[in-house]
């Protein structure tokens, strides 16, 4: 119950902008790129799944310094701290709203990106599938790394830094799904594996970046 | 002298490099450690002269 | 505060983490050290001496085999160094010593040095031998995370300015790291064989090495996990004395306002 009074103050803060700036550098990455390696489209359709899961894991990327911040600023993170709501809950919720506002509407327009880079029909399904499975690793992750440079005033590059590295096992298992699928080749082990990270990461960093943030609120 | 052979250029690069980088780090090491202990000498005997 | 003092007292192990308050660090290390660098240099020297000059050359690498006493022993190093920071982070986390967070902070640079290393003596190796500087290949691709890792954890220590919360964030990020840096090592096998069957480019260094190149191998190994000692006491010994310096600056500062 109390976790719902967090997604609405995440909501109303939505209000604020933001939302469909994510989306927009996707599309901007997704339209960079052929005319970076060309326009050919056997090529593009060979990529495009790497392509579309590297751009949303940017995009993903640029909303995360803002997970933390204004309510570090204006002191509601201290009020979370010391509400009977355990700070993993709430960061759990954080993450959540996150993916709402960041990881769902990307997972959603990606297959129409997907078009723009000459993806075939088949893949439209699997980028979208494995996006919808990888983003919230990439969300809880990013909280995680949010969580951790909370603190400080020109934290955003170094959380791209920290975080970025992080996110190499999310996106190996989420592309290589998606491409051995529209290859035609065996994919139940990486998708599992994928499945398996994000559901491990849900798991496990909500304790992890509710450590990192009582030891910045101290 | 060693005869390396056309492997020459290599093996001499790769050890040069090891041997620079480990160099480097014991130097800076080193000067870090040297320049600390040089800071906390003078803190010390600044805190003794004046207590 | 008072507890954990108590608690400490009644270990049962307290002779052992006694060694880690940072006053009785300061005198076993320096006591210590001579002894250690005495021991590097009687080890890594001599090993790699007889590395490039007394060693035959292999069938098949001629004598680029040489490059194994500095890339082998580097790349192990380099994972051994992250281990260290690991437990050192869990010793500062859970134990409150904190000469473990300082020896994490210390490690860093080292294992980042013989990332480096390790990466730039395999690619001089790799082009006369596989005809190319680099390649996605599984163990190149995991070292690659290790310095990105290594970088991470180094910048998160310098931007952060109270020291006790950097120690705490920097160890948390230790551990979280190193669970994503082991997956990542396992993720890679999928990844590169999956598309490109072909070329294996690994050698199996350890299995098939004969004795002549085995022996001073070994010799290297020991020296640079000593040479690693050395430079991780010197640069935790800095830190501590950092640490002081720092504390009686305040001080001072105090007195005078």
């Amino acid at each position: 119950m109390i976790a719902l009074l967090i997604r609405d103050l995440r909501l109303t803060f939505r209000a604020g902008g933001g939302f469909g700036l994510g989306l927009a550098f996707f599309l901007i990455v997704t339209v960079l790129v052929p005319f970076g390696v060309g326009p050919e489209s056997a090529l593009l359709a060979r990529i495009a799944p790497g392509i579309l899961w590297v751009g949303a894991l940017l995009a993903c990327l640029l909303s995360l310094d803002r997970i933390f911040q204004l309510d570090f600023e204006d002191g509601s993170l201290d009020l979370l701290a010391t509400a009977p709501v355990p700070m993993e809950g709430a960061v759990a919720m954080k993450a959540l709203a996150h993916w709402l506002t960041t990881g769902l509407p990307l997972t959603l327009a990606a297959p129409f990106f997907g078009g723009l880079m000459s993806l075939p029909t088949a893949g439209f399904l699997w980028v979208f599938v494995t996006l919808l499975i990888g983003t919230p690793a990439l969300s809880m992750i990013g909280t995680f790394g949010a969580a951790l440079t909370v603190g400080l005033k020109r934290g955003g590059l170094l959380l791209s830094l920290l975080v970025l590295p992080l996110y190499i096992p999310t996106l190996l298992f989420g592309a290589e799904t998606a491409r051995r699928a529209i290859m035609g080749m065996e994919y139940a082990q990486t998708f599992a594996i994928l499945a398996g990270v994000s559901a491990g990461s849900i798991a496990i960093l909500p304790f992890a970046a509710a450590a990192a943030i009582r030891i910045n609120l101290r | 002298m060693l005869e390396l052979g056309k492997y020459a250029g290599a093996v001499l690069s790769s050890w040069g490099v090891t041997l620079g980088l480990i160099g480097l780090l014991v130097a800076v090491s080193w000067v870090q450690a040297r320049r600390v202990k040089a800071a906390l000498d003078a803190a010390e005997a600044r805190r003794k002269g004046g207590a | 505060m008072e507890d954990t003092r108590v608690r400490q007292h009644n270990d049962r192990w307290n002779w052992f983490w006694a060694w880690a308050n940072p006053v009785k660090f300061m005198a076993w290390t320096g006591k210590a050290l001579p002894w250690f660098i005495g021991l590097t240099l009687i080890t890594l020297v001599p090993g790699l001496i007889w590395g490039f000059f007394f060693t035959p050359e292999a069938e098949g690498f001629g004598s680029s085999v040489k490059i194994i006493y500095v890339h082998v022993p580097s790349a192990f190093m380099a994972i051994q160094a992250w281990g260290m920071m690991v437990v050192a982070s869990l010793i500062w986390l859970i134990r409150r010593h904190h000469v473990g967070a300082l020896a994490a902070k210390g490690a860093a640079l080292v294992g980042l040095t013989m990332t480096v290393i390790a990466l730039i003596t395999g690619a001089i190796w790799g082009e006369p031998m596989w005809g190319t500087y680099w390649a996605w290949d599984p163990r190149l691709t995991s070292f690659l995370i290790l310095f990105l890792f290594y970088i991470g954890y180094m910048a998160l220590w310098a931007a952060i300015e109270n020291p006790d919360t950097a120690a705490d964030l920097t160890s948390v990020l230790a551990i979280v790291g190193s669970v994503f840096a082991f997956l990542s090592r396992y993720a890679v096998n999928f990844w590169n064989q999956g598309l490109h069957q072909g070329a294996s480019l690994s050698l199996d260094k350890e299995e098939n090495v004969a004795d002549v190149f085995w022996q001073p191998l070994v010799l290297t190994l020991v020296g640079f996990g000593l040479l690693f000692v050395v430079l991780v006491l010197v640069r935790a010994r800095t830190e501590v004395r950092k640490r002081r310096v720092h504390a009686l600056m305040t001080r001072e500062r105090m007195r005078d306002a």
